[in-house]
């Protein structure tokens, strides 16, 4: 018997809501990054769980290119907090308040 | 019936890890949930016929990226403790509020969208398996697609180094602070 394709899409939205809240309540860079890596990886649960339900495997290529953004996106992210941490000796995104009106 | 005891099992470790991750105040433990989640997601990646995308996820995810926010974590030394002081007040309660509210909407999305009970009715077509089907539709239908993705590496590539390498100006003010 397959599982329901809606508990995937409800357990991805579940992770998916925990990412956005840890997003917006950690203080350190590097937490919130992970955060966001969560936030992806929900979504790409989501694009697989319907490649399965429409029995395409689409999906799964679109997935498998997420996949390739989110290394890109890790790569360069990790190298504006390594050149801010170098400047400012702190990963808290409060610290960075220069542009505040 | 072995895919439901499966989903039950491996769901709640799914979500537990990632609502644990949250209340880690240290960004090493954070990030080793994080790992568990992600091997986590493979399984239901196997679950749903995409063997492929689950070794993907668990070298590059798992395996690399992982990793490479692990260097920087003791690169930096930043796996001391956060401070727990609020800059906006009340923000968050909000977030949480908000983040539930989230998952309710979803959830009702789902509702009407997919049908909470509905079974997916037709196979996959992968009489080869899943590798070989997805390296037709990839190399076949996504060809272009995946050149672009070459050229967008790349990028990243000297991104990173130009981001990260040290101007000539810094490492100048280094060097007479080093010598008196």
């Amino acid at each position: 018997m397959r599982t329901p394709i809606a508990w995937y899409l409800v357990l991805s939205g579940v992770l998916f809501s925990i990412g956005t809240v840890g997003v917006l309540v950690r203080r350190n860079a590097l937490v919130i990054f992970m955060a966001i890596e969560l936030q992806l990886n929900a979504v790409n649960l989501t694009l697989i769980a319907f490649a399965r339900q429409l029995g395409q495997v689409d999906g799964q290529v679109l997935a498998f290119f997420s996949m390739v953004v989110a290394a890109a996106e890790v790569v360069v992210g990790l190298a504006i907090i390594v050149s801010i941490f170098r400047r400012r000796a702190s990963a808290s995104v409060d610290d960075l308040s220069l542009l505040k009106g | 019936m072995g895919e439901l005891i499966t989903f039950w099992i491996t769901a709640p470790i799914s979500v537990g890890a990632a609502a644990l991750m949250l209340f880690q105040r240290n960004a090493v433990h954070a990030a080793l949930l994080l790992i568990l989640n992600q091997f986590t997601l493979a399984v239901f990646f196997v679950l749903l016929d995409a063997e492929f995308l689950a070794a993907v996820q668990v070298i590059v995810y798992a395996g690399a990226i992982m990793v490479l926010f692990l260097f920087v974590i003791m690169f930096l030394g930043v796996d001391r403790r956060e401070t727990l002081r609020e800059r906006l007040r009340g923000q968050r309660p909000l977030a949480i509020v908000l983040g539930v509210f989230m998952v309710v909407a979803i959830v009702f999305v789902v509702q009407v969208g997919v049908g909470l009970t509905r079974r997916a009715t037709t196979e996959i077509p992968q009489p080869d398996g899943n590798v070989q089907e997805v390296a037709r539709v990839l190399f076949t239908d996504y060809v272009f697609p995946f050149e672009v993705t070459s050229i967008l590496l790349i990028i990243a590539a000297i991104a990173a180094i130009t981001l990260a390498r040290r101007s000539d100006r810094l490492v100048e003010e280094d060097e007479s602070e080093v010598s008196p």
